[in-house]
């Protein structure tokens, strides 16, 4: 079974974010990257499922060269070779295309392929669109399916556990090929080994551009502005060492909450 | 010209998100002097579109089909693009909830539009809508614009707008078949189920103290295991701590799991991430432990200490101690 996994590079969790001066993206000058939380999982369980029913994992990516980091990750991990769908300006958000433009450059590269699946994470933690899976399928004319906690290869067939809301549960079987995109901790992530990062060196990473792949499409949404949000509530902050804050806070609950 | 609210039901059960994006519709049609309708979908809505007629609305069509009795993304899909290219809405509102998030951006690829997701507030500014969406897990919020010809379509965050503005009214009912063939209807649903019952109640608690990613081990967990003892509370946790397996599942809180609303919610080491906001904003006091100043938690918190949890958390089951002895 041939398997492609969307991955996206993006910031790291944890990162501090500035607005830059065109006031409508970030400043990426010290930021630095990771994969996508949930398009990890997705690379994980392409791999799993290559372990118990043989076949390739090929990870596609659209992004800039820094991206170049996060596909030799993949490749280090398992992926057997990669597609890398480079621009520049794929590093900046909607501003210059939207999820349905880079759907349809990840699209017509997965296209030639023929998979059987298609895997990529629920949502990104940049945007947070959710819907660059579920794009992808439309625009490829195939089944699909959102937020999967596992997935079972039948023939010609998956079954699949989509998550409901509130802690319900479905089973979903549809043909392949399909999209699936899956919910973070459907799996346990592997590390790249030793051994892995060292044939990772030798494996294919096809380069392609926009361009080749039938050009970028004009967006359909633009943004105008980011900015840190608006306080929705007045929070009192307690600072200093962790004793007087700690302090602080429970003669507030006290006296002023009074819920101690 | 008008705005399209496509309500959410299953089984005959409304979503509660139904009536907040209702309400939204109701407000954003009148910024843009248009009629605002309602869609209900499935195998025999008639109650139900009887029940949402009751509100201010122009009309409520009822989307009727042997063959979306079971939700479906082709089924939904198919059926709301022959609706939307029957009513020509200029907006397509949905409430942001998993259902949406599997057939809507489909709906709008259909015509080449994106929705604009998890939206949380909208200003009609001119020339047209202006929507408010969060990024990079909530720590920024941007302004985003649709162009194009076609309707935009926009799912809206739970909570961003508040179903007791909805107005009442009375509204027509007409019924709307659509052309659906069943083998266009690619995936085979089977009946929802829970995993297994539910040992531990958190929306009965009173006091909760929630762990995160801030704990780093789970080796760790006795530290807000004290705090929460202390505090005679439950101990909760944000989604990564349980697809860890280093709490059950049962005790997370956010979208996929509890929507709980005690008296104090101790957010320990929780960057608050939309998907667990949603599952805590309702409770009366809701207290921050992060290093992080900019975390997106202490945009909800009454009272936040930014430090070390290793350290805060210890201090105050001292000062608790002291408090209520």
């Amino acid at each position: 079974m041939k398997i492609i996994v969307a991955i996206k590079q993006v910031p790291l969790r944890d990162s501090q974010f500035h607005v830059n001066a065109s006031g409508k993206w970030i400043d990426e000058t010290d930021l630095s990257f990771e994969i996508n939380e949930p398009d990890a999982y997705a690379l994980e369980e392409a791999l799993q499922l290559k372990e118990k029913h043989g076949g390739e994992v090929v990870a596609l990516c659209a992004g800039p060269a820094r991206a170049a980091q996060t596909i030799r990750e993949a490749l280090a991990k398992g992926a057997d070779r990669a597609i890398h769908i480079e621009a520049d300006d794929l590093s900046s958000g909607l501003s210059s295309l939207d999820t349905l433009g880079v759907a349809k450059l990840l699209s017509a590269a997965a296209a030639p392929e023929k998979p059987d699946l298609i895997l990529t994470g629920l949502q990104s933690d940049d945007l947070g669109a959710g819907q660059t899976g579920v794009i992808m399928a439309e625009l490829m004319g195939v089944p699909h399916s959102t937020i999967i906690m596992r997935v079972e290869v039948r023939e010609g067939a998956i079954r699949v556990k989509r998550e409901l809301e509130n802690g319900w549960f479905q089973h979903i079987e549809m043909l392949l090929p399909a999209v699936l995109t899956v919910q973070s901790g459907l799996n346990k992530l592997r590390y790249a080994t030793l051994m892995g990062i060292k044939k990772a060196r030798t494996k294919e990473i096809k380069r392609v551009t926009p361009a080749e792949l039938g050009g970028a499409l004009a967006p359909v949404l633009t943004i105008d502005k980011i900015y840190p949000p608006h306080k929705s509530k007045q929070t009192q902050i307690f600072e200093g060492d962790a004793r007087t804050a700690a302090a602080q806070l429970v003669e507030k609950l006290k006296f002023e909450a009074r819920v101690l | 010209m008008s705005v399209l609210v496509i309500l959410e039901q299953q089984g005959g059960q409304w979503h509660r998100m139904s009536w907040e994006t209702l309400a939204a519709g109701q407000q954003l049609a009148a910024a843009l002097g248009q009629p605002v309708e309602a869609a209900v979908v499935g195998k025999g809505v008639g109650a139900l579109a009887g029940e949402a007629a009751a509100k201010k609305l122009a009309k409520v069509w009822a989307v009727e089909h042997d063959l979306l009795d079971a939700y479906t993304p082709d089924g939904y899909a198919t059926a709301l693009e022959s609706l939307v290219k029957k009513t020509t809405p200029t907006l397509v509102l949905f409430p942001h909830t998993y259902q949406t998030r599997d057939f809507a951006p489909k709906l709008a690829t259909r015509f080449s539009q994106v929705l604009i997701s998890d939206v949380i507030a909208a200003r009609n500014e001119g020339g047209g809508l202006t929507f408010v969406r969060q990024f990079f897990q909530g720590k920024l919020n941007g302004d985003v614009r649709a162009s194009g010809a076609g309707p935009q379509f926009v799912s809206l965050q739970a909570g961003a707008w508040r179903a007791d503005t909805l107005e009442s009214g009375s509204a027509a009912i007409e019924s709307f078949s659509p052309a659906l063939d069943p083998s266009k209807i690619r995936q085979k649903p089977e009946p929802p189920f829970r995993e297994a019952a539910r040992a531990v109640d958190l929306t009965a608690a009173e006091f909760i103290v929630s762990v995160g990613r801030g704990i780093k081990e789970q080796s760790n967990l006795p530290v807000v295991e004290a705090l929460a003892k202390a505090l005679g509370a439950e101990l909760a946790a944000s989604r990564p701590i349980c697809d860890a397996g280093w709490l059950p599942m049962e005790r997370q809180v956010g979208s996929s799991g509890q929507t709980v609303a005690p008296k104090v919610y101790f957010a320990v080491g929780i960057s608050g991430a939309i998907q667990h906001l949603v599952g805590m904003k309702g409770s009366k006091i809701i207290v921050a432990i992060n290093k992080d100043a900019n975390a997106p938690i202490f945009e909800v918190a009454d009272y936040g200490i930014v430090g070390d949890l290793f350290e805060v958390a210890p201090a105050l089951v001292e000062e608790i101690k002291k408090a209520t002895a």
